[in-house]
């Protein structure tokens, strides 16, 4: 009963520790604009406008819909904003695409965004609470833990960090955007760099950038731009709670759900051999084995044994994060978008210097909040 | 547009932005709180699948009904995993580096991140047995700043098997 | 497309339920205030949480002054299996029309909305101001109220109303208020007597100011044979849109809502007999505005459940609007209503839900 959805236009910011040299709407105008141009689209041909990002308060400005409305083309148009923690770049464009798919819409903008350095992210995401311990940890003092729990039951070797480290640091170089770009990146170089969060080294976190991501979707009669477009072949989101008694956080089960569900709207049975490469949130070098696992790609425990053959490496035969990733640019609200993003460049053909050669199908995927939010989306260059 | 001809553009603007808010946490973690003044863990039971939470938010985040049974836990837990922060960061009130570890006490059926002192850091272990350590009796609060830290208790560490849902 | 080009699959508001209303409420929690309307939104029609397909939920960060407030939430839920679920930074109402359009493809046949606000913890007046363009208004911190004010000064400048008006509204709403036992702010007194209230900011009294409110909403929508089954008299969307406008307050005519309009063209508000109107307008003069763009005649009533000037939790507020005005239709008051929401400052982003009895 679901119309078919498209990408028909990308367009994301050079992204960096500090965009100084533009405001909040000079960001996402960026991106917005570069996607616009790519479908060879203007303003008034967009129906309605979808904007997604983390927390407000790390740019100190309350429902931003609000203010961006003009800077978006959406003066007279419907503007939808969603928040769904770290996942929200895949959220929004989940919700963007539904406007499509339910037949509501013809052509959504849809864009996330996130100037971190307006703010200290780091208290943003922590605001201590009353009675609460006087334990603060940051975003790595709560998923470092988890990774040790992975560790500990994988019996993974613990140098598999640095080489995701290492790799998506390496893929970062043939893409123009990335906000880390590091030539001489190597395993000494992830090893000498900081302890962090014990078993977590600087070089194997995420950095804090400042950026955007846009999309134009499109309904199946109203495809236009420069490349081919990306179909959509399933779209999914799961969610479960922060903690429970037996959670298991390093393989949640909706992870599993979620993929589970866009496996099967998409036909796919076995993704390591059908996807022709993928996208997926991994903030901490760590979480690509973990996702290896939960997304089916591989048994459980197995997870690292595919990073070590360098099976997800560029060169590879499933390419993760040839973008370079989260580990390389992370404005968080936009991060997933840009997951959602990439694969769709790629089947797009359109990926530039960190194409993989003859992408068809890949998989996006993001998640959020403690590891309980899930989003994906299964693109490919054939028609569903 | 910025005027090349004067100072260059404007890159930074502070705004300055203070909001007080109250804060309420609510009847279920109330009881927790006036636990802690009292020096001991209450946790509650969900009345639908029996778990324990310790603190509870007020639900059981599973079956979305109230926590009503207050249970009196042990003082004393086990570490499910850990980790050893390094980093400073704004707020920080503990000298680094430090142990952040989940510790499932006894009687409870989720993990609550906790301090470990009084061991050095490259020792910390999962399974490692911990007691509370609280401030002195003149000092408790309805605040978990009356938990002044988990030291280990020098029990025989907890088998894997035993915690490993807890992780 | 509007409703009428485009096949809509008809989909039913199955249940509604709000929290009482208050001030304050400083015992409990989010997640304690909500799980009594999760219970109670599905008890109405005996069905659990296992019962819907989809949940999304309406809230903001800046009520509660901390991150992620939407993720504790979910606790009154108990999201376990894992479910379908989504959350925006808008009101309710928009959290209604995410459902709605997931279910107009058919796959899933029933979801769960919610929305909570405690406009109580910090000083609303002051986070609101945060809405504003962060580089050149809100460093100048324009409250909500004055903004408001400036709405209203503007309407009464363009002849379109008087004080007297704004009293006659309040007088109203707080009159109905009295047949709503979840409402805040209840009372029998007339215009004239409200009419000697002092000025918050000038021309606005405090009888045409929303009070502050702490209060929680849920509605389950369903579509296909659920809609029947759950309900004796269904009631229909049939017809849903949402607009918005530019933020530079210079740049719009303050006196008229062109979005509300657009919406409810949209919407088809036209196309019948409109009974009963819910608007969402947060201060008395802009039910005139909302209204007028409505384009409501003299025999519409307007917010028999009082309004938001009877109880006015943010983020709750708009999705009430809906629940109430599916309610007049449930229990035979009308067969036809309009609910209306609103975003930001001076009534900036609007929504229009058209509501239809069998
Ligand atoms: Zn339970």
């Amino acid at each position: 009963m679901a119309e078919r959805c498209a990408v028909i236009g990308v367009g994301q910011t050079h992204h960096k520790s500090k965009r100084d040299d533009v405001s909040i709407a000079g960001l996402v105008r960026e991106a917005a604009k570069m996607a616009l141009a790519d479908a060879d689209l203007t303003w008034s041909d967009i129906d309605a406008v979808v904007i997604g990002k983390a927390p407000d308060m790390f740019e100190g400005n309350m429902m931003p819909e609000i203010y961006l409305a003009p800077a978006l083309g959406a003066v007279g148009k419907p503007m939808f904003r969603v928040h769904t923690a770290g996942s929200v770049g895949g959220s929004t464009a989940l919700v963007a695409a539904h406007l499509i798919s339910s037949g509501i819409h013809k052509r959504v903008l849809t864009v996330a965004y996130e100037k971190q350095s307006d703010s200290d992210a780091m208290w943003a995401l922590s605001v201590p609470q009353p009675f609460a311990a006087p334990l603060l940890a940051g975003a790595g003092g709560y998923f470092a833990p988890h990774i040790r729990a992975y560790m500990r039951r994988s019996g993974a070797p613990e140098y598999i960090g640095r080489m995701v480290a290492v790799k998506d640091r390496k893929n970062a170089m043939r893409n123009p955007y990335a906000h880390l770009h590091l030539p001489d990146i190597d395993m000494k170089m992830v090893e000498d760099s900081m302890m962090l969060w014990d078993p977590l080294r600087y070089l194997e976190a995420c950095p804090s950038s400042d950026g955007a991501a846009a999309m134009v979707l499109s309904s199946e009669d109203a495809i236009s731009g420069h490349y081919p477009p990306a179909w959509i072949h399933g779209m999914a989101m799961r969610s479960e709670p922060t903690m429970f008694a037996g959670r298991d956080q390093i393989n949640p089960q909706a992870g599993r759900d979620c993929s589970a569900d866009v496996y099967a709207q998409a036909g796919i049975t076995n993704p390591r051999e059908q996807f022709d490469c993928a996208e997926v949130y991994v903030p901490f070098s760590w979480y690509e084995p973990m996702w290896l696992e939960n997304l089916g790609f591989c048994d459980l425990g197995d997870g690292w044994k595919l990073t070590e053959a360098g099976a997800t490496a560029f060169d590879g035969d499933i390419p993760w994060n040839a973008s370079g990733g989260v580990l390389s640019s992370n404005p968080i609200g936009a991060s997933g978008m840009l997951r959602f993003l990439e694969v769709a460049m790629q089947v797009r053909g359109q990926a530039g210097e960190h194409q993989v050669d003859g992408a068809k199908l890949a998989l996006g995927q993001a998640y959020g909040g403690g590891s309980q939010f899930f989003a994906m989306w299964v693109v490919g260059s054939e028609k569903p | 547009m910025a005027d090349e001809t004067t100072a260059g553009p404007v890159t930074t603007l502070a705004t300055p932005i203070r909001l007080d808010f109250d804060f309420t946490p609510g009847v279920a973690q109330s009881r927790f709180l006036r636990g802690l003044e009292q020096g001991k863990f209450m946790g509650q039971r969900c009345p639908s699948c029996g778990k324990v939470y310790v603190p509870s938010r007020g639900s059981c985040p599973t079956d979305g009904v109230p926590t009503t049974e207050d249970v009196l836990l042990s003082n004393v837990g086990t570490v499910t995993t850990y980790c050893v922060v390094n980093v400073p960061f704004a707020g920080q009130s503990i000298e680094i580096p430090y142990i952040c570890a989940q510790v499932l006490l006894d009687g409870a059926n989720v993990s609550f991140m906790g301090l470990i002192q009084e061991i050095p850091a490259d020792q910390i272990r999962m399974g490692m047995r911990v007691e509370a350590v609280w401030v002195d009796e003149s000092e408790l609060t309805p605040s978990l700043a009356s938990v002044r830290y988990f030291r280990p208790n020098g029990e025989t560490d907890a088998d894997y098997e035993t915690y490993k849902e807890y992780l | 497309m509007s409703a009428a080009e485009r096949t809509v699959r008809p989909v039913s508001i199955a249940s509604f339920a709000q929290s009482q209303n208050v001030r304050k409420d400083d015992e409990r929690n989010e997640v304690e205030g909500l799980m009594p309307v999760i219970a109670e939104v599905f008890g109405n029609i005996g069905i659990t949480k296992d019962d819907v397909g989809f949940i999304c939920s309406g809230s903001t960060d800046y009520l509660i002054g901390g991150p992620f407030s939407f993720v504790m939430a979910l606790d009154a839920v108990g999201v376990w299996p894992p479910k379908r679920e989504s959350h925006v930074e808008m009101d309710g109402a928009w959290a209604l029309y995410e459902a709605w359009v997931l279910l107009q493809e058919g796959e899933i046949d029933a979801a769960l909305v919610y929305s909570f606000g405690r406009s109580s913890l910090g000083d609303l007046n002051e986070i609101l101001t945060l809405q504003m363009d962060p580089y050149y208004e809100a460093p100048l911190w324009p409250d909500i109220v004055s903004l408001s004010a400036l709405q209203a000064r503007a309407l009464i400048d363009a002849g379109k109303a008087t004080e007297a008006d704004f009293a006659a509204i309040a007088s109203r709403s707080r009159r109905d208020a009295l047949s709503n036992p979840k409402a805040q702010v209840a009372k029998d007194v007339s215009p004239e007597v409200l009419l000697q209230d002092e000025y918050v900011v000038a021309p606005l009294r405090r009888h045409a100011l929303p009070p502050i409110t702490d209060g929680a909403a849920a509605i389950v929508l369903a579509a296909g044979d659920k809609a029947r089954e759950w309900s004796d008299r269904p009631v229909w969307i049939t017809g849903f849109d949402h607009r918005m406008e530019t933020h530079s307050l210079g740049a719009r005519d303050l006196t008229s809502s062109p979005s509300t309009a657009k919406a409810a063209e949209m919407a088809g508000v036209a196309s019948g007999k409109v009974d009963v109107a819910e608007i969402h307008a947060p201060f008395a003069h802009q039910e005139i505005i909302v209204a007028e763009a409505l384009g409501l005649d003299d025999s519409v009533v307007i917010n028999p459940s009082g309004g938001p000037l009877a109880a006015n939790p943010l983020m709750s507020a708009g999705l009430i609007r809906i629940g109430e005005a599916a309610e007049r239709i449930r229990s035979g008051k009308a067969d036809r209503a309009v609910a209306h929401a609103t975003s930001g400052p001076c009534l900036q982003q609007n929504l229009v839900c058209v509501l239809e009895g069998e």
